[in-house]
Protein backbone atom coordinates (compact mmCIF):
# COMPACT_ATOMS: atom_id res chain seq x y z
CA UNK A 1 0.00 0.00 0.00
CA UNK A 2 3.06 2.48 0.89
CA UNK A 3 4.53 1.69 -2.35
CA UNK A 4 1.68 2.42 -4.19
CA UNK A 5 0.72 5.58 -2.25
CA UNK A 6 4.36 6.33 -2.85
CA UNK A 7 4.08 5.56 -6.80
CA UNK A 8 0.82 7.94 -7.12
CA UNK A 9 2.64 11.08 -5.61
CA UNK A 10 5.61 10.35 -7.68
CA UNK A 11 3.40 10.04 -10.89
CA UNK A 12 0.80 12.67 -10.24
CA UNK A 13 3.92 14.95 -8.71
CA UNK A 14 5.46 14.72 -11.95
CA UNK A 15 2.30 15.08 -14.12
CA UNK A 16 2.35 18.49 -12.61
CA UNK A 17 5.56 19.77 -12.56
CA UNK A 18 6.00 19.00 -16.50
CA UNK A 19 2.39 20.35 -17.21
CA UNK A 20 4.13 23.85 -15.44
CA UNK A 21 7.02 23.28 -17.02
CA UNK A 22 4.95 22.86 -20.78
CA UNK A 23 3.35 26.56 -20.32
CA UNK A 24 6.62 28.16 -19.35
CA UNK A 25 9.62 26.93 -21.18
CA UNK A 26 10.27 29.12 -23.71
CA UNK A 27 11.65 26.60 -26.23
CA UNK A 28 8.63 24.71 -27.95
CA UNK A 29 10.78 21.45 -28.68
CA UNK A 30 11.44 21.10 -24.53
CA UNK A 31 7.37 21.90 -24.05
CA UNK A 32 6.39 18.94 -26.29
CA UNK A 33 9.07 16.95 -24.66
CA UNK A 34 7.68 17.88 -20.83
CA UNK A 35 3.68 17.35 -22.46
CA UNK A 36 5.50 13.70 -23.21
CA UNK A 37 6.71 12.96 -20.02
CA UNK A 38 3.16 14.04 -18.48
CA UNK A 39 1.59 11.65 -20.58
CA UNK A 40 3.61 9.51 -19.45
CA UNK A 41 2.88 9.53 -16.04
CA UNK A 42 -0.60 9.69 -16.66
CA UNK A 43 -0.10 6.18 -17.80
CA UNK A 44 1.71 5.33 -14.55
CA UNK A 45 -1.19 6.35 -13.06
CA UNK A 46 -3.99 4.14 -15.08
CA UNK A 47 -1.37 1.22 -14.06
CA UNK A 48 -1.88 2.08 -10.50
CA UNK A 49 -5.44 2.01 -11.30
CA UNK A 50 -5.38 -1.55 -12.68
CA UNK A 51 -6.35 0.02 -16.13
CA UNK A 52 -3.07 -1.12 -17.86
CA UNK A 53 -4.96 -1.47 -21.46
CA UNK A 54 -5.96 1.93 -20.99
CA UNK A 55 -2.49 3.37 -19.99
CA UNK A 56 -0.56 0.85 -22.73
CA UNK A 57 -3.35 1.94 -25.57
CA UNK A 58 -2.18 6.03 -24.24
CA UNK A 59 1.13 5.48 -24.82
CA UNK A 60 0.94 3.99 -28.20
CA UNK A 61 -1.43 6.60 -29.36
CA UNK A 62 -0.80 9.51 -27.39
CA UNK A 63 3.24 9.00 -26.74
CA UNK A 64 3.30 6.88 -30.10
CA UNK A 65 1.70 8.64 -32.58
CA UNK A 66 0.14 11.70 -32.39
CA UNK A 67 2.75 13.20 -29.71
CA UNK A 68 5.59 12.04 -32.50
CA UNK A 69 3.97 13.86 -35.36
CA UNK A 70 3.43 17.10 -33.10
CA UNK A 71 7.38 17.07 -32.18
CA UNK A 72 7.97 16.68 -35.97
CA UNK A 73 6.07 19.78 -36.55
CA UNK A 74 7.32 21.57 -33.74
CA UNK A 75 10.51 20.52 -34.69
CA UNK A 76 11.00 22.54 -38.31
CA UNK A 77 9.58 25.86 -36.53
CA UNK A 78 11.93 28.62 -36.28
CA UNK A 79 11.36 29.58 -32.57
CA UNK A 80 14.53 31.88 -32.42
CA UNK A 81 12.67 34.64 -33.64
CA UNK A 82 9.14 33.74 -32.76
CA UNK A 83 9.48 34.60 -29.27
CA UNK A 84 9.14 38.25 -28.32
CA UNK A 85 8.77 38.55 -24.73
CA UNK A 86 7.54 42.26 -24.71
CA UNK A 87 3.92 40.90 -26.02
CA UNK A 88 3.67 38.30 -23.54
CA UNK A 89 1.99 40.50 -21.38
CA UNK A 90 -0.66 41.45 -23.79
CA UNK A 91 -2.62 37.85 -23.24
CA UNK A 92 -2.65 38.62 -19.67
CA UNK A 93 -6.17 39.76 -19.36
CA UNK A 94 -7.81 37.57 -21.52
CA UNK A 95 -6.17 34.35 -19.59
CA UNK A 96 -7.63 36.57 -16.72
CA UNK A 97 -10.73 36.22 -18.13
CA UNK A 98 -11.32 32.99 -19.27
CA UNK A 99 -10.05 31.54 -15.82
CA UNK A 100 -12.35 33.26 -13.85
CA UNK A 101 -15.07 32.20 -16.31
CA UNK A 102 -14.00 28.72 -15.77
CA UNK A 103 -13.62 28.92 -12.07
CA UNK A 104 -17.58 30.49 -11.88
CA UNK A 105 -19.00 27.66 -13.79
CA UNK A 106 -17.15 25.08 -11.10
CA UNK A 107 -18.39 27.15 -8.27
CA UNK A 108 -22.39 27.00 -10.12
CA UNK A 109 -21.91 23.32 -10.71
CA UNK A 110 -20.49 22.55 -6.99
CA UNK A 111 -23.17 25.17 -5.40
CA UNK A 112 -25.79 23.33 -7.36
CA UNK A 113 -24.99 19.52 -7.34
CA UNK A 114 -25.89 17.40 -4.27
CA UNK A 115 -23.76 14.23 -4.07
CA UNK A 116 -26.04 11.39 -3.27
CA UNK A 117 -24.65 8.33 -4.53
CA UNK A 118 -27.11 6.47 -3.59
CA UNK A 119 -29.52 6.87 -6.24
CA UNK A 120 -27.77 7.64 -9.24
CA UNK A 121 -29.04 5.96 -12.45
CA UNK A 122 -27.56 7.52 -15.72
CA UNK A 123 -26.46 4.63 -17.36
CA UNK A 124 -28.12 3.47 -20.24
CA UNK A 125 -28.25 0.43 -19.01
CA UNK A 126 -25.92 -1.82 -16.09
CA UNK A 127 -22.77 -2.85 -17.12
CA UNK A 128 -22.49 -6.61 -17.29
CA UNK A 129 -20.52 -8.61 -14.04
CA UNK A 130 -16.57 -8.12 -15.28
CA UNK A 131 -15.24 -10.43 -12.53
CA UNK A 132 -12.72 -13.09 -13.69
CA UNK A 133 -12.31 -10.93 -16.77
CA UNK A 134 -8.75 -8.70 -17.65
CA UNK A 135 -9.94 -5.29 -18.21
CA UNK A 136 -8.80 -6.08 -22.06
CA UNK A 137 -12.22 -8.32 -22.30
CA UNK A 138 -14.05 -6.44 -19.73
CA UNK A 139 -13.55 -3.20 -22.55
CA UNK A 140 -13.99 -5.40 -25.26
CA UNK A 141 -17.15 -6.80 -24.36
CA UNK A 142 -18.97 -3.55 -23.93
CA UNK A 143 -17.34 -1.58 -26.11
CA UNK A 144 -18.72 -4.01 -28.99
CA UNK A 145 -22.00 -4.62 -27.61
CA UNK A 146 -23.55 -2.25 -25.68
CA UNK A 147 -21.46 0.84 -27.15
CA UNK A 148 -21.49 -0.19 -30.70
CA UNK A 149 -23.38 3.25 -32.87
CA UNK A 150 -21.00 5.24 -30.29
CA UNK A 151 -17.92 3.56 -31.59
CA UNK A 152 -18.78 3.16 -34.65
CA UNK A 153 -19.85 6.81 -35.16
CA UNK A 154 -16.33 8.15 -33.83
CA UNK A 155 -14.80 5.67 -36.54
CA UNK A 156 -16.83 7.69 -39.25
CA UNK A 157 -15.97 11.19 -37.69
CA UNK A 158 -12.54 10.02 -38.30
CA UNK A 159 -12.68 8.33 -41.66
CA UNK A 160 -14.17 11.80 -42.54
CA UNK A 161 -11.51 13.93 -40.87
CA UNK A 162 -9.17 11.76 -42.35
CA UNK A 163 -9.90 12.13 -45.77
CA UNK A 164 -11.03 15.67 -45.57
CA UNK A 165 -7.70 16.41 -44.52
CA UNK A 166 -6.35 14.30 -47.91
CA UNK A 167 -8.49 15.88 -50.04
CA UNK A 168 -7.39 19.87 -48.68
CA UNK A 169 -4.13 19.29 -49.00
CA UNK A 170 -3.56 16.87 -52.35
CA UNK A 171 -2.81 18.77 -55.37
CA UNK A 172 -1.77 17.18 -58.56
CA UNK A 173 1.76 18.42 -59.68
CA UNK A 174 2.95 18.71 -63.49
CA UNK A 175 5.67 17.23 -64.88
CA UNK A 176 6.52 15.08 -62.71
CA UNK A 177 8.06 11.94 -63.77
CA UNK A 178 6.56 9.04 -61.17
CA UNK A 179 8.05 5.49 -61.07
CA UNK A 180 5.15 2.66 -61.10
CA UNK A 181 6.77 -0.59 -60.07
CA UNK A 182 4.06 -2.59 -61.81
CA UNK A 183 5.08 -1.10 -65.05
CA UNK A 184 8.75 -1.77 -64.55
CA UNK A 185 8.42 -5.35 -63.21
CA UNK A 186 6.22 -5.95 -66.49
CA UNK A 187 8.36 -4.83 -69.13
CA UNK A 188 9.77 -6.96 -71.89
CA UNK A 189 12.49 -7.20 -74.74
CA UNK A 190 14.44 -4.58 -72.84
CA UNK A 191 16.00 -5.81 -69.99
CA UNK A 192 16.33 -9.59 -69.71
CA UNK A 193 17.13 -12.08 -67.08
CA UNK A 194 20.00 -14.27 -68.71
CA UNK A 195 21.63 -16.89 -67.34
CA UNK A 196 25.00 -16.83 -67.94
CA UNK A 197 27.16 -19.99 -68.36
CA UNK A 198 30.45 -19.80 -66.99
CA UNK A 199 33.46 -19.69 -69.53
CA UNK A 200 30.95 -19.29 -72.18
CA UNK A 201 28.85 -15.78 -72.24
CA UNK A 202 26.45 -13.99 -74.07
CA UNK A 203 26.04 -12.27 -77.24
CA UNK A 204 25.02 -8.81 -76.97
CA UNK B 1 10.26 1.28 11.01
CA UNK B 2 13.24 -0.79 10.79
CA UNK B 3 11.24 -3.40 10.25
CA UNK B 4 9.73 -1.62 6.93
CA UNK B 5 13.22 -0.47 5.76
CA UNK B 6 14.10 -4.04 6.05
CA UNK B 7 11.70 -5.83 3.87
CA UNK B 8 11.66 -2.75 1.55
CA UNK B 9 15.45 -2.86 1.13
CA UNK B 10 15.28 -6.73 0.42
CA UNK B 11 12.55 -5.92 -2.33
CA UNK B 12 14.68 -3.12 -4.01
CA UNK B 13 17.96 -5.66 -4.08
CA UNK B 14 15.89 -8.46 -5.56
CA UNK B 15 14.72 -5.89 -8.69
CA UNK B 16 18.21 -4.87 -9.01
CA UNK B 17 19.44 -8.73 -8.96
CA UNK B 18 16.56 -9.09 -11.48
CA UNK B 19 17.47 -5.50 -13.74
CA UNK B 20 21.07 -7.01 -13.87
CA UNK B 21 19.64 -10.00 -14.63
CA UNK B 22 18.31 -8.95 -17.99
CA UNK B 23 20.98 -6.65 -18.68
CA UNK B 24 24.13 -8.96 -18.20
CA UNK B 25 22.86 -11.46 -20.89
CA UNK B 26 21.27 -8.70 -23.03
CA UNK B 27 24.93 -7.11 -22.97
CA UNK B 28 26.69 -10.60 -23.95
CA UNK B 29 23.89 -11.07 -26.38
CA UNK B 30 24.72 -7.74 -27.85
CA UNK B 31 28.35 -8.28 -28.26
CA UNK B 32 27.82 -11.86 -29.80
CA UNK B 33 24.87 -10.26 -32.24
CA UNK B 34 28.13 -7.46 -32.98
CA UNK B 35 30.33 -10.03 -33.84
CA UNK B 36 27.98 -12.03 -35.55
CA UNK B 37 27.10 -9.40 -37.87
CA UNK B 38 30.70 -8.57 -39.03
CA UNK B 39 31.72 -11.92 -39.31
CA UNK B 40 28.87 -12.44 -41.79
CA UNK B 41 28.99 -9.39 -43.57
CA UNK B 42 32.59 -10.45 -44.02
CA UNK B 43 31.53 -14.11 -45.23
CA UNK B 44 29.25 -13.07 -47.39
CA UNK B 45 31.82 -10.83 -49.13
CA UNK B 46 34.55 -12.99 -48.77
CA UNK B 47 36.95 -11.11 -46.39
CA UNK B 48 37.97 -13.06 -43.02
CA UNK B 49 36.22 -9.90 -40.71
CA UNK B 50 37.65 -9.25 -37.27
CA UNK B 51 40.18 -12.16 -36.89
CA UNK B 52 42.70 -10.58 -34.79
CA UNK B 53 41.86 -9.22 -31.56
CA UNK B 54 41.50 -12.50 -28.98
CA UNK B 55 40.52 -16.70 -30.62
CA UNK B 56 38.90 -16.00 -34.09
CA UNK B 57 38.54 -12.20 -33.23
CA UNK B 58 36.24 -12.99 -30.58
CA UNK B 59 37.47 -10.02 -27.97
CA UNK B 60 37.27 -7.20 -31.09
CA UNK B 61 33.91 -6.29 -29.79
CA UNK B 62 34.92 -5.72 -26.54
CA UNK B 63 37.74 -3.91 -27.51
CA UNK B 64 35.97 -1.44 -29.41
CA UNK B 65 33.79 -0.94 -26.76
CA UNK B 66 36.80 0.33 -24.27
CA UNK B 67 38.13 2.68 -27.01
CA UNK B 68 34.64 4.39 -26.90
CA UNK B 69 34.70 4.83 -23.39
CA UNK B 70 37.99 6.07 -22.92
CA UNK B 71 37.12 8.34 -25.52
CA UNK B 72 36.45 12.55 -25.18
CA UNK B 73 32.42 13.40 -25.05
CA UNK B 74 32.50 15.93 -27.83
CA UNK B 75 29.51 18.27 -26.70
CA UNK B 76 29.07 20.16 -29.84
CA UNK B 77 28.55 23.84 -29.79
CA UNK B 78 25.26 25.32 -30.02
CA UNK B 79 23.42 22.09 -29.40
CA UNK B 80 21.32 21.81 -26.90
CA UNK B 81 23.46 19.74 -24.28
CA UNK B 82 20.51 18.20 -21.89
CA UNK B 83 18.72 16.90 -24.76
CA UNK B 84 21.36 15.52 -26.61
CA UNK B 85 23.12 13.82 -23.39
CA UNK B 86 19.32 12.08 -22.77
CA UNK B 87 19.22 11.12 -25.82
CA UNK B 88 20.96 8.30 -25.96
CA UNK B 89 19.91 7.67 -22.23
CA UNK B 90 16.63 7.07 -23.54
CA UNK B 91 17.13 4.76 -26.34
CA UNK B 92 19.35 2.33 -24.41
CA UNK B 93 17.03 2.82 -21.11
CA UNK B 94 13.62 1.89 -23.39
CA UNK B 95 15.33 -0.90 -25.49
CA UNK B 96 16.17 -2.45 -21.80
CA UNK B 97 12.70 -1.70 -20.48
CA UNK B 98 10.98 -3.85 -23.21
CA UNK B 99 13.12 -7.10 -22.55
CA UNK B 100 11.15 -7.21 -19.24
CA UNK B 101 7.85 -9.22 -20.39
CA UNK B 102 9.66 -11.41 -22.80
CA UNK B 103 9.66 -14.89 -21.57
CA UNK B 104 12.81 -16.74 -22.96
CA UNK B 105 10.90 -20.45 -21.18
CA UNK B 106 7.67 -20.88 -19.99
CA UNK B 107 7.44 -19.48 -16.30
CA UNK B 108 10.88 -17.90 -16.82
CA UNK B 109 9.76 -14.28 -17.35
CA UNK B 110 10.18 -11.03 -15.54
CA UNK B 111 7.24 -9.57 -15.63
CA UNK B 112 4.80 -11.66 -16.54
CA UNK B 113 1.69 -8.92 -17.36
CA UNK B 114 -1.63 -9.45 -19.26
CA UNK B 115 -0.92 -6.62 -21.72
CA UNK B 116 2.66 -7.81 -22.50
CA UNK B 117 2.63 -7.56 -26.23
CA UNK B 118 0.67 -4.09 -26.03
CA UNK B 119 3.71 -3.11 -23.51
CA UNK B 120 6.74 -4.13 -26.26
CA UNK B 121 4.90 -1.91 -28.80
CA UNK B 122 3.95 0.70 -26.19
CA UNK B 123 7.93 0.70 -25.42
CA UNK B 124 8.97 0.18 -28.90
CA UNK B 125 6.59 3.24 -30.18
CA UNK B 126 8.87 5.00 -27.87
CA UNK B 127 12.20 4.84 -29.65
CA UNK B 128 11.43 7.20 -32.02
CA UNK B 129 11.96 9.78 -29.10
CA UNK B 130 15.44 8.86 -28.85
CA UNK B 131 16.66 9.72 -32.37
CA UNK B 132 14.26 12.55 -32.75
CA UNK B 133 15.93 14.32 -29.54
CA UNK B 134 19.35 13.17 -30.96
CA UNK B 135 18.50 14.82 -34.17
CA UNK B 136 17.15 17.63 -32.97
CA UNK B 137 19.75 18.41 -30.33
CA UNK B 138 22.90 18.38 -32.57
CA UNK B 139 21.63 21.23 -34.24
CA UNK B 140 23.73 20.25 -37.56
CA UNK B 141 21.86 19.33 -40.77
CA UNK B 142 22.78 15.69 -41.50
CA UNK B 143 21.20 14.64 -37.93
CA UNK B 144 18.36 16.59 -38.26
CA UNK B 145 17.42 15.42 -42.10
CA UNK B 146 18.65 11.63 -40.50
CA UNK B 147 16.11 11.83 -37.27
CA UNK B 148 13.01 13.39 -39.20
CA UNK B 149 13.60 10.51 -41.93
CA UNK B 150 13.36 8.23 -39.28
CA UNK B 151 10.30 9.57 -37.43
CA UNK B 152 8.24 9.09 -40.35
CA UNK B 153 9.40 5.79 -40.86
CA UNK B 154 9.18 4.47 -37.72
CA UNK B 155 5.83 5.67 -37.45
CA UNK B 156 5.07 4.07 -40.95
CA UNK B 157 6.10 0.59 -40.01
CA UNK B 158 4.20 0.71 -36.63
CA UNK B 159 0.80 0.68 -38.67
CA UNK B 160 1.37 -2.30 -40.08
CA UNK B 161 3.49 -4.09 -37.31
CA UNK B 162 0.41 -3.45 -35.29
CA UNK B 163 -2.17 -5.29 -37.69
CA UNK B 164 0.52 -7.70 -37.77
CA UNK B 165 0.01 -8.11 -34.29
CA UNK B 166 -3.53 -8.28 -34.42
CA UNK B 167 -3.89 -11.43 -36.69
CA UNK B 168 -1.45 -12.74 -34.52
CA UNK B 169 -4.00 -11.91 -31.22
CA UNK B 170 -6.90 -13.26 -33.04
CA UNK B 171 -5.28 -16.33 -33.15
CA UNK B 172 -5.03 -16.59 -29.17
CA UNK B 173 -7.49 -14.68 -27.63
CA UNK B 174 -4.96 -13.22 -25.14
CA UNK B 175 -2.21 -10.12 -25.10
CA UNK B 176 0.12 -12.19 -23.18
CA UNK B 177 2.98 -13.28 -24.48
CA UNK B 178 3.10 -16.25 -22.39
CA UNK B 179 -0.25 -17.54 -24.00
CA UNK B 180 0.81 -16.65 -27.19
CA UNK B 181 3.53 -19.13 -26.92
CA UNK B 182 1.66 -21.96 -25.88
CA UNK B 183 -1.34 -21.39 -28.68
CA UNK B 184 1.23 -22.46 -30.41
CA UNK B 185 1.68 -25.79 -28.95
CA UNK B 186 0.03 -27.64 -32.24
CA UNK B 187 1.39 -25.36 -35.22
CA UNK B 188 3.66 -22.65 -35.29
CA UNK B 189 1.61 -19.30 -36.59
CA UNK B 190 4.24 -18.80 -38.95
CA UNK B 191 2.26 -21.65 -40.99
CA UNK B 192 -0.99 -20.52 -41.25
CA UNK B 193 -0.32 -16.66 -41.53
CA UNK B 194 2.81 -17.10 -43.41
CA UNK B 195 2.28 -14.01 -45.79
CA UNK B 196 2.38 -11.72 -42.66
CA UNK B 197 5.11 -13.36 -41.30
CA UNK B 198 7.29 -11.98 -44.12
CA UNK B 199 5.28 -8.78 -43.80
CA UNK B 200 6.26 -8.59 -40.30
CA UNK B 201 10.08 -9.03 -40.92
CA UNK B 202 10.41 -6.89 -43.76
CA UNK B 203 8.55 -4.24 -41.08
CA UNK B 204 11.23 -5.63 -37.84
CA UNK B 205 13.65 -4.51 -40.17
CA UNK B 206 12.41 -0.93 -41.36
CA UNK B 207 11.44 -0.72 -37.31
CA UNK B 208 14.99 -1.06 -36.15
CA UNK B 209 16.33 1.16 -39.25
CA UNK B 210 18.36 -2.29 -40.22
CA UNK B 211 18.91 -1.99 -44.19
CA UNK B 212 17.38 -2.18 -46.81
CA UNK B 213 15.67 0.54 -44.77
CA UNK B 214 19.01 2.46 -42.89
CA UNK B 215 18.09 5.74 -44.66
CA UNK B 216 18.02 7.53 -41.17
CA UNK B 217 21.43 7.05 -40.87
CA UNK B 218 22.63 6.53 -44.68
CA UNK B 219 26.31 7.35 -44.69
CA UNK B 220 26.46 8.00 -48.33
CA UNK B 221 23.81 10.81 -48.14
CA UNK B 222 23.65 11.80 -44.64
CA UNK B 223 27.33 11.14 -42.74
CA UNK B 224 25.77 8.94 -40.53
CA UNK B 225 22.27 10.75 -39.74
CA UNK B 226 21.23 11.27 -36.52
CA UNK B 227 24.43 9.59 -34.75
CA UNK B 228 26.96 12.00 -36.57
CA UNK B 229 27.60 14.87 -33.30
CA UNK B 230 27.99 11.99 -31.40
CA UNK B 231 30.91 10.34 -29.66
CA UNK B 232 32.75 8.10 -27.03
CA UNK B 233 30.18 6.98 -24.33
CA UNK B 234 26.86 8.47 -26.12
CA UNK B 235 27.62 7.05 -29.54
CA UNK B 236 28.30 3.45 -27.35
CA UNK B 237 25.00 3.79 -25.92
CA UNK B 238 23.20 4.52 -29.00
CA UNK B 239 24.74 1.54 -30.76
CA UNK B 240 23.84 -0.59 -27.82
CA UNK B 241 20.26 0.35 -27.69
CA UNK B 242 19.70 -0.02 -31.62
CA UNK B 243 21.28 -3.76 -31.35
CA UNK B 244 19.06 -4.46 -28.11
CA UNK B 245 16.29 -3.58 -30.04
CA UNK B 246 17.22 -5.67 -33.02
CA UNK B 247 17.36 -8.68 -30.99
CA UNK B 248 14.19 -7.23 -29.30
CA UNK B 249 12.64 -7.53 -32.92
CA UNK B 250 14.23 -11.22 -33.52
CA UNK B 251 12.81 -12.11 -29.83
CA UNK B 252 9.50 -10.49 -31.20
CA UNK B 253 8.83 -12.60 -34.20
CA UNK B 254 10.44 -15.89 -32.31
CA UNK B 255 7.44 -15.44 -30.09
CA UNK B 256 4.97 -14.28 -32.51
CA UNK B 257 5.56 -17.10 -35.33
CA UNK B 258 8.73 -19.11 -34.43
CA UNK B 259 6.85 -20.94 -31.19
CA UNK B 260 9.12 -18.93 -28.94
CA UNK B 261 10.43 -21.92 -26.81
CA UNK B 262 8.62 -25.09 -27.99
CA UNK B 263 10.27 -27.46 -29.89
CA UNK B 264 9.69 -27.53 -33.67
CA UNK B 265 8.21 -31.60 -33.19
CA UNK B 266 7.22 -32.58 -29.84
CA UNK B 267 9.00 -36.33 -29.37
CA UNK B 268 11.69 -37.28 -26.91
CA UNK B 269 15.34 -36.42 -27.80
CA UNK B 270 13.92 -32.73 -28.99
CA UNK B 271 11.75 -31.53 -25.61
CA UNK B 272 14.41 -32.72 -23.55
CA UNK B 273 16.17 -29.90 -24.16
CA UNK B 274 15.20 -27.15 -22.46
CA UNK B 275 13.05 -24.35 -23.54
CA UNK B 276 15.24 -21.26 -23.56
CA UNK B 277 17.78 -23.72 -25.60
CA UNK B 278 15.25 -23.10 -27.91
CA UNK B 279 14.27 -19.77 -27.93
CA UNK B 280 18.09 -18.86 -28.59
CA UNK B 281 18.44 -20.82 -31.57
CA UNK B 282 15.13 -19.41 -32.88
CA UNK B 283 16.44 -15.87 -32.26
CA UNK B 284 19.84 -16.45 -33.49
CA UNK B 285 18.19 -18.02 -36.59
CA UNK B 286 15.96 -14.88 -36.97
CA UNK B 287 19.12 -12.54 -36.75
CA UNK B 288 21.17 -14.39 -39.01
CA UNK B 289 18.56 -13.47 -41.62
CA UNK B 290 18.85 -9.63 -40.24
CA UNK B 291 22.64 -9.89 -40.77
CA UNK B 292 22.04 -12.09 -44.52
CA UNK B 293 19.57 -9.07 -45.61
CA UNK B 294 22.27 -6.72 -44.72
CA UNK B 295 24.59 -8.17 -46.31
CA UNK B 296 23.22 -8.26 -50.01
CA UNK B 297 20.06 -5.90 -50.51
CA UNK B 298 20.70 -2.48 -51.64
CA UNK B 299 19.52 0.71 -49.65
CA UNK B 300 15.55 1.46 -50.69
CA UNK B 301 15.34 5.22 -51.71
CA UNK B 302 13.38 7.62 -49.77
CA UNK B 303 10.09 7.10 -52.13
CA UNK B 304 10.01 3.80 -52.37
CA UNK B 305 9.97 2.98 -48.39
CA UNK B 306 7.24 5.13 -48.16
CA UNK B 307 5.44 2.97 -50.97
CA UNK B 308 6.43 0.03 -49.26
CA UNK B 309 5.20 0.90 -46.00
CA UNK B 310 1.71 2.52 -46.72
CA UNK B 311 0.06 1.59 -50.32
CA UNK B 312 1.27 -2.31 -50.20
CA UNK B 313 2.48 -3.29 -46.47
CA UNK B 314 -0.97 -1.41 -44.82
CA UNK B 315 -3.55 -2.86 -46.94
CA UNK B 316 -2.67 -5.72 -47.20
CA UNK B 317 -2.38 -6.59 -43.38
CA UNK B 318 -5.43 -4.41 -43.13
CA UNK B 319 -7.11 -7.25 -45.63
CA UNK B 320 -5.28 -9.96 -43.34
CA UNK B 321 -7.28 -8.68 -40.22
CA UNK B 322 -10.60 -8.51 -41.95
CA UNK B 323 -9.43 -12.27 -43.58
CA UNK B 324 -8.21 -13.62 -40.67
CA UNK B 325 -10.90 -12.69 -38.39
CA UNK B 326 -13.50 -13.77 -41.27
CA UNK B 327 -11.88 -17.15 -41.49
CA UNK B 328 -12.24 -18.27 -37.69
CA UNK B 329 -15.57 -16.51 -37.05
CA UNK B 330 -17.00 -19.03 -40.02
CA UNK B 331 -15.24 -21.94 -39.56
CA UNK B 332 -16.39 -21.41 -35.40
CA UNK B 333 -12.66 -21.66 -34.63
CA UNK B 334 -11.86 -18.54 -32.90
CA UNK B 335 -10.29 -19.19 -29.36
CA UNK B 336 -12.87 -17.39 -26.72
CA UNK B 337 -16.25 -18.18 -28.48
Amino acid sequence: MTAQLLAFYLFSGVILISSLMVISTKNPVHSVLFLILSFLNAAGLFVILHAEFLAMILIIVYVGAVAVLFLFVVMMLDFKTSINKDNILQYIPIGILIGVVFIAELIIVLINTKFDLSNIQVLPNPLSDFTGKTNTEAIGSVLYTDYILYFQLSGVILLVAMIGSIVLTLREREGVKRQVVSEQLQRQGKINLVDVKSGKGVDI
Amino acid sequence: MVNLAQTYFIEVMTIILYCLLIFVPLLLGVVMALYADRKIWAAVQKRRGPNVVGPYGLFQVPADGLKFIFKEIILPDGSDKTVFLIAPIITLALSIAAWAVVPVQAGLVLANINVGILYIFAISSLGVYGILMAGWSSNSKYPFFGALRSAAQMVSYEVSIGFVIITVLLCVGSLNLTEIVMAQNTMWFFIPLFPMFIVFFISALAETNRPPFDLPEAESELVAGYQTEYSGMPFVLFMFGEYINILLMCAMTTILFLGGWLPPIDIYPLNAIPGFVWFLLKVTFVFYLFAMVKAFVPRYRYDQLMRLGWKVFLPLSLFAVVATSSILFFFNIAPGM
